[in-house]
Parts: C-alpha cells; sequence; structure tokens
C-alpha cells in the first residue's frame, strides 16, 4: 500500500489533461450554450417587451384616436341635427307662409270671384227686374196710358224750373221749326195740340212741333231741340231706380270688401 | 491480496511503469473526453429541448444531462461560497466527474478504480492542496494570502500550516480508504458468498462511490472557498447572472 510516486505525479499529469480537456471539451461548450440560450432568451424577452410597449402604445393611441373620433362623431351628429332642425323648422316656415300667403290668396281669389258673381247676379236681376217691368208697361201702354202719360209730360212742363226753361229757349230760339217730340205710340191730335198748346204756353212763342214715334221711348215724351231736351218717360224713372240700386249694391259691395280685407289682415 | 491497482503493471522500464491505475485513468479520461467531445459537437442554443420551430435543432437528451451536470455543479459550488463559480468550475467539475466516473465504472467487471489507488487519491488531494493556495493567491495577491495563515494572530500560523497539509492528508487517505474498502468489500464477498450479495453491495459501493466524489468535490470546494473568501464579497453588482437571478 506504498504510495507510487510515479504513479502520482502521472495521476497529477493526467487529472490536468483532463482538467484541459474536459475544459475544452465539456465546460466551455456547455456554458457558452447556456450563456447563448439565456442571451437569447433576455434578447427574445426584451423584443417581446419592445413589442408589447409598442403595441401598448398603438393600442393606447388608437383607443384614443377612437375616443377622439367618436367625440368627433357625436359633435358632427349633434350640428348636423342642429342644423337639420334650423333647417326643417325654416322650411316648416316658409311652407307655412307661402301655405297662408296661398290660402290668403285663394280666399281673395274665391272672395272675388264671389262677389263678382255676385254682382253680376245683381246685375243680372236688376236688369231683368227692369227689363220685365219694361215690358210689362209697354204691353200695357195703350191710350189711356198715352193720355196719362202726355197730362204727366204738361204738368212737368209747368214745373220745370227757371235754368232749364231758359237753357232750352236759348236751344230753341235759332231754330223753333225743329222741335221734335218722340213718344213710344203716336200721339191722338187731341194730345198733339194740347201738347203744342202747353209748349207754346210754356215758352212763350209760337212753335211747330214735329211729332214722332220712337221705339226707345217706354211709356213717355222727349222734348228735343239742338241737344236740348225735356223728357218724361216710365223709362227715366226706371232708370233712376236703377241707378239707385246699383249705388245701393256698389256701396255694400265696397262694405263687404273691406271687411274680408279686414279679417284676412287679422288672420295668422 | 492486492490492495491498489498499482500493483497491477503492465509494463515497466526502470522507474517508468504503465500500472492498471494509469491504464483505468487514461481509459475514464478517454470515455470523458470523448463522451463530452461527442454530446458537444453540435451543441443547440435553442430555448427548449424541443424547439424545432425556434431552433434549426433540438437540443439531444445528453445535451441537456450535461447541462444538468454542468449546472449543478457550479449552483454547488456557488453555495459553497464561491459567487463566481465558474473559474472554478474547470477544476472542481473535473475532480467531481473523474471520481464519480471512477467509482460508477465499477459495475464493470474486471474494473479496477483509480481513486482505489493511494497514488492516485495522494495525486488528485496533492492538486487541491496546490490549487488552493494558488486560487488564493490569484484571487488576493500573494502578500494577502500568506497574511491569512497568521489570521487572527501570528499564534496560528503553524496550525493553519498544519491544518492545510492534514486536510490534505485526509482528502487523500478517505477518498483511498473508502474507494479501496468498498472494493476489497466486493471482492472478499465474491470469495465467500458469490451471486445476490455482491450484487447489493455494488449497489452500495456505487452510492458510496458518489457520496465519496460528492465529499471530495465539496471539500476542496469549501478550501478554496476559504482561501477566497476575503476578497469574495457577495454583492448585488458582483454577483453572477444566476445568483441575481
Amino acid at each position: 500500500m506504498a504510495i507510487d510516486w510515479f504513479t502520482v505525479g502521472a495521476q497529477i499529469l493526467n487529472f490536468l489533461i483532463l482538467v484541459w480537456l474536459l475544459k475544452r471539451f465539456l465546460y466551455q461548450p456547455i456554458l457558452e450554450a447556456i450563456d447563448a440560450r439565456e442571451k437569447r432568451i433576455a434578447d427574445a424577452l426584451k423584443s417581446a417587451d419592445t413589442i408589447q410597449r409598442t403595441a401598448q402604445q398603438a393600442h393606447d393611441e388608437f383607443a384614443q384616436k377612437n375616443a377622439e373620433f367618436d367625440m368627433e362623431k357625436q359633435t358632427l351628429l349633434q350640428q348636423a341635427k342642429a342644423a337639420a332642425d334650423t333647417e326643417r323648422a325654416s322650411l316648416i316656415a316658409a311652407a307655412r307662409e307661402q301655405a297662408d300667403a296661398l290660402s290668403v290668396t285663394l280666399q281673395q281669389t274665391l272672395a272675388r270671384e264671389q262677389h263678382a258673381i255676385h254682382i253680376a247676379l245683381q246685375n243680372l236681376a236688376s236688369d231683368e227686374v227692369f227689363a220685365i217691368a219694361r215690358n210689362v208697361l209697354t204691353d200695357l201702354a195703350g191710350v189711356s196710358l198715352e193720355q196719362c202719360i202726355t197730362e204727366t209730360f204738361i204738368a212737368k212742363l209747368d214745373t220745370i224750373d227757371g235754368d232749364n226753361k231758359r237753357d232750352f229757349i236759348n236751344a230753341m230760339s235759332g231754330d223753333k221749326q225743329h222741335i221734335r217730340v218722340y213718344s213710344a205710340f203716336e200721339l191722338e191730335p187731341t194730345q198733339k195740340t194740347a201738347l203744342s198748346v202747353a209748349i207754346n204756353t210754356l215758352f212763350s212763342a209760337d212753335v211747330q212741333l214735329q211729332f214722332e214715334t220712337a221705339a226707345g221711348v217706354v211709356s213717355g215724351i222727349t222734348l228735343k231741340n239742338n241737344g236740348q231736351q225735356i223728357s218724361w218717360s216710365i223709362d227715366e224713372y226706371l232708370a233712376t231706380l236703377k241707378n239707385s240700386v246699383h249705388k245701393l249694391l256698389r256701396a255694400r259691395e265696397d262694405k263687404s270688401v273691406a271687411g274680408q280685407v279686414a279679417k284676412t289682415a287679422i288672420a295668422p | 491480496m492486492r490492495l491498489s491497482p498499482d500493483e497491477i503493471i503492465f509494463w515497466q522500464y526502470g522507474f517508468v511503469k504503465l500500472n492498471a491505475t494509469i491504464v483505468f485513468t487514461w481509459a475514464l479520461m478517454l470515455v470523458l473526453v470523448i463522451s463530452a467531445f461527442w454530446i458537444t459537437r453540435k451543441l443547440s442554443a435553442g430555448i427548449t429541448p424541443d424547439s424545432a420551430v425556434q431552433e434549426s435543432k433540438p437540443r439531444s437528451r445528453w445535451h441537456n444531462l450535461l447541462e444538468i451536470i454542468v449546472t449543478s455543479l457550479e449552483k454547488q459550488i456557488q453555495d459553497v461560497g464561491l459567487t463566481h463559480p465558474r473559474p472554478y468550475l474547470g477544476f472542481l467539475g473535473t475532480l467531481f466527474l473523474f471520481v464519480a466516473a471512477a467509482s460508477i465504472s465499477t459495475i464493470i467487471p474486471g474494473y479496477e478504480p483509480p481513486t482505489g489507488s493511494l497514488s492516485t487519491t495522494v495525486a488528485l488531494a496533492l492538486c487541491v492542496f496546490i490549487a488552493v493556495p494558488l486560487f488564493g493567491i490569484l484571487n488576493q495577491g500573494l502578500g494577502s494570502y500568506l497574511v491569512s495563515y497568521a489570521q487572527p494572530s501570528v499564534i496560528m500560523l503553524p496550525f493553519n500550516i498544519i491544518s492545510e497539509v492534514s486536510r490534505t492528508l485526509a482528502l487523500a487517505v478517505r477518498l483511498f480508504g473508502n474507494m479501496m474498502s468498498g472494493a476489497m468489500i466486493i471482492a472478499i464477498l465474491l470469495a465467500i458468498t458469490p451471486f445476490i450479495f455482491p450484487v447489493v453491495m455494488t449497489l452500495l459501493g456505487l452510492l458510496t462511490g458518489m457520496v465519496q466524489a460528492y465529499i471530495f468535490f465539496i471539500l476542496a470546494a469549501v478550501y478554496i472557498a476559504a482561501a477566497t473568501r476575503s476578497r469574495e464579497v457577495p454583492t448585488q453588482a458582483a454577483m453572477p447572472k444566476k445568483a441575481v437571478k
């Protein structure tokens, strides 16, 4: 069991060689592999961290942009809604104004048309009434009526006032032979004589009358000379009545139009 | 009865001789180096063992085994107190691997463990004996290391020197005794009760051999750590990555 110092030396040498060989072929490659792996893991972790940070940053940026976009969208929507409401209100107001204007125009047109029809009807009615009256008087005209008319005309001559009388005398002074007497029917000689007497008395002159019949004279007598005339006839009465009636209707028409205009002005 | 493989001499020329201790040591060296070379010739830095996706090739199981062994040794050295284990890994790791391989190989019939030779254990103990002050001087500087022998007082100088020598002797004798006794017991039992009982004792011998390898490795690490401790103050900045993690 003695120690063999050669073996001891050889074993020391062997051991040192083994240390070098294992360092060269075992520890160094293994440790390098471990270090490389650790470095790779660290790099991967760092890269992952960077990627995660970038992703988080991108996510945050996206979220912020999304929020801004939502806010902008809401603002634009509100603005658009407000603009639409305003536009709608203005359009409705304009349409209402237009409708009101159209309505007023229509009402006025209708009222005007109604009034025109009313007036036309009134005129037609009055014309018809007077035509009927004229026809009736024409139909009823006869000798006795002509007599009465003559008498009435003579009575009117008596009541003629100074100015008319003077105008007629002045007109008659130049041509006393051309005083014409118009009547609806041929007058009786007695009536002609009575008329001549009455006229001569009135103008205090000897006047030659020319008696003529005229279809336009309704139950009356007309005395004409140089544009001056003195007449009495039922037609004249009818014309006076017609004028009065038309005046009355016109007054009522003006009153009703004024009332409608006032109503339109008050209406919203 | 042979007590040491030194007595089996294959060739001798003068005092130069080729005995079983040297031959089996060479055999172990060949096996260790060839295995290491074969496994580490195409290493992969893959993150996972089967990381075929991330890397060009996956790590082999032998590669994983070697990584486990190396990282375990590194961790053990670090636990002893050497916060930077890399410089000591070659020496201490080789001690462990050599003694462990010598012990495990006893299951091979006809094999004589080189560690069963007092010459081998003395050689290894001498290596430790030289390595401890060498690492201490490299770490602390010559003066500082020599001063450490006179700590805590000059009176302790002879005791420290005696301690240095005696522990080297203890290392050598402990390993030799255990390995030699294991081999002796198996040989005796084979002569008395063959078959089953020697198998059990062989298994026990394997366990004992592994324990001795670990003890030898740890004691050497402790001695080196003691020699370098005055400088090896673990700080957060100086600690290696593993220690930090």
